[in-house]
């Protein structure tokens, strides 16, 4: 479904990416692990089109989508959620929803999506008419995530959904995001909290320094020696 | 097609009866159509031309509002689409180079060029936000009247400073507007023709804008304004939507401007200046931006405030006796001071939308518990599991 090849990006004169392979096959859940400065935010954004891509390529479905503007990726049924969730702030939860399903022209599909966004989360349907801005950061982060699956994705970029919650929450946002994987949408997880995003995807990428210097299933990173004592702390 | 769910009180329809709704239809119907006689009965000839004003400068505040109050771009050059429509029609309908272009003509071709000047404009400025935004756009609303003011030499276009005169009126259907005409044994003075024009046409700006503003289109001017790159990650074409909110806003100013040449039978690039950008975004925001009726009232208030100025000068006159102080310098006065009260006292404008309102609150509310050393947002994030 989404192949990257030799993926190089990076900011003014600083090269973040020194170029990467990866590939997310179609319904799977792939986890992209490491540390701060590694490179992860910035390769989600190089899939995503929000930053160009200095060398290599992007393919998705085996259509070449390197140089294509953001809004025709998501038109292609790709969806990211930003670091910092990226929400309208000064909308209401519902409208944010709404604006998810901005492309579909389903009256009665985009209906039935919004019942089952707050059948998810609970959660959005009590505060469905406050302000986006003033939910609390795990509240947030749902909406994040239910305003992009109002689009019908059929890939899912998640970049670092834990990022400020209590353990309680994340556990909450990693279910949901277990139950989305369940429905065959392919998904690729960012994520620092490297344990639960191994437990959770079948496959995952170590980066570090720009470059991808381990990969295989989960299974295997989470026993190898290397990912133990650097990311697990053991 | 989904809709942004309308909050109560923002729809027209909002707890009235079918029965009252008729009857305050019929109301505003009559209202508006005898405006112009209670107006010259009551107040006097002069007040019939301000309410042709009032008419105009609703077009162009709703013009304007597509850009900054729809789509949220700043844009301080806006009077240079007002400068195009007005030179367009002055142009070919004038002796300057002895064109008679039919109004009907005109009015869709000063529609259609300030549009392109629009686009013109957005296209450059794609990637800019906010006070840069701002800068750009106030160079290319300057830019087009130094234009107008110096193109009178190798080539006689806009005739320089001295300006287009003798501007023929519109005419409608074989009817001169600049002529009274007799209905019956009613008179019907020029000032009266235009109302009626205008009040034609603005019903339209409006009607228009309320359409846009609740299709597909307005709701992606919404999500440009209130965060652009979320915008595009809902599948938004940022770029296409930010050219189309400039060259609709453009386009309005584009037929107030033709219309107003015509009005007036003169123009003159000093028409056209920054003070006069302002002064209409003045309108918008003071009105409540994004909001059709406060932008309207906006329009109306600023149209006639100055002009009720004017009776200070007799004002003091019958109370002391003489003229203290001229009404030219106190009006810009107390004009500021009534931006500075309503900024003051009702930051979201007049007669602001909902949703603004809303934001407004929420913002005062986010800024006194900050000040108290409250936290806002209720719940932590351990509390919010289930």
């Amino acid at each position: 479904m989404l192949a990257v090849r030799s993926l190089q990006l990076g900011y003014g004169a600083i090269v973040a990416l020194r170029g990467i392979d990866l590939d997310v096959g179609a319904g799977e859940l792939v986890a992209v692990i490491g540390a701060n400065g590694a490179g992860k935010t910035t390769s989600l954004k190089g899939i995503a089109g929000v930053l160009p891509v200095r060398a290599g390529s992007i393919l998705f479905d085996g259509e070449d989508i390197t140089r294509m503007p953001v809004h025709e990726r998501v038109r292609r049924g790709m969806r990211l959620v930003p670091e910092g969730r990226g929400i309208f702030a000064r909308l209401t939860v519902a409208e944010n929803l709404d604006m998810g399903a901005y492309l579909r022209r389903d009256a009665a599909g985009v209906r039935a999506d919004l019942a089952r966004s707050y059948t998810l989360f609970p959660r959005l349907a009590e505060r469905r008419r406050q302000l986006a801005g003033t939910l609390s950061g795990g509240e947030q982060q749902m909406l994040a995530i239910a305003r992009a699956l109002m689009g019908r994705p059929r890939l899912l970029l998640l970049d670092e959904p834990s990022m400020g919650l209590a353990p309680l929450v994340t556990r909450l946002i990693f279910d949901t995001i277990r139950s989305i994987s369940a429905e065959c949408v392919s998904i690729l997880l960012i994520e620092q909290n490297a344990r639960a995003a191994l437990e959770l995807a079948a496959r995952a990428y170590v980066l570090e320094g720009g470059t991808v210097t381990l990969a295989g299933p989960s299974a295997a990173l989470l026993s190898s020696d290397a990912v133990r004592r650097a990311y697990l702390g053991e | 097609m989904p809709r942004l769910p309308i909050p109560a009180g923002m729809s027209d329809a909002a707890g009235r009866s079918p029965l009252a709704q008729g009857a305050l239809l019929a109301l505003a119907t009559a209202a508006l159509l005898l405006a112009p006689f209670l107006v010259d009965a009551l107040l006097g000839r002069a007040w019939v031309r301000v309410l042709d004003l009032v008419m105009l400068y609703t077009m162009l505040a709703l013009g304007l509002n597509i850009v900054v109050g729809f789509a949220g771009l700043l844009d301080l050059g806006y009077i240079a689409f007002f400068a195009v429509g007005a030179y367009l029609y002055a142009l070919c309908a004038s002796p300057h180079f002895g064109l008679h272009l039919p109004f009907w003509l005109l009015l869709p071709a000063a529609a259609l060029v300030a549009g392109l000047f629009g686009m013109l404009l957005g296209a450059p400025t794609l990637k800019l936000r906010g006070d840069y935004l701002a800068i750009v756009t106030l160079g290319f609303g300057e830019i087009i009247r130094i234009f107008l003011n110096n193109m009178n030499a190798p080539f006689n276009l806009t005739n320089g400073p001295q300006g287009i005169t003798m501007i023929r009126p519109i005419e409608v259907a074989g009817v001169s507007m600049a002529k009274a005409h007799a209905i019956g044994p009613l008179s019907i003075p020029s000032l009266y023709n235009y109302y009626y024009l205008f009040l034609v046409l603005t019903l339209l700006v409006v009607f228009v804008s309320a359409r846009l503003q609740h299709s597909r289109v307005g709701r992606a001017w919404v999500a440009i304004r209130e965060d652009e790159s979320a915008a595009r990650a809902s599948g938004v074409n940022t770029r296409n939507l930010k050219l189309l909110a400039f060259a609709m806003g453009a386009s309005f100013g584009g037929i107030a401007g033709s219309l107003y040449a015509s009005f007036q039978g003169f123009v003159s690039p000093e028409s056209f200046g920054l003070m006069e950008s302002i002064m209409v975004l003045c309108m918008v925001v003071l009105g409540g931006m994004g909001h059709i009726r406060g932008v309207v009232l906006g329009a109306a208030l600023l149209v006639t405030l100055p002009e009720a100025l004017r009776y200070i000068g007799p004002l003091q006159r019958w109370l002391f006796g003489q003229v203290h102080i001229e009404p030219s310098d106190l009006r810009l006065l107390l004009f500021g001071v009534a931006l500075v009260v309503v900024m003051r006292w009702r930051p979201a404008g007049l007669w602001p939308s909902a949703i603004r309102h809303r934001e407004f609150a929420a913002a005062r509310a986010t800024a006194d518990n900050a000040v108290t050393g409250h936290r806002t947002g209720g719940s932590a994030d351990a509390g919010s599991a289930p």
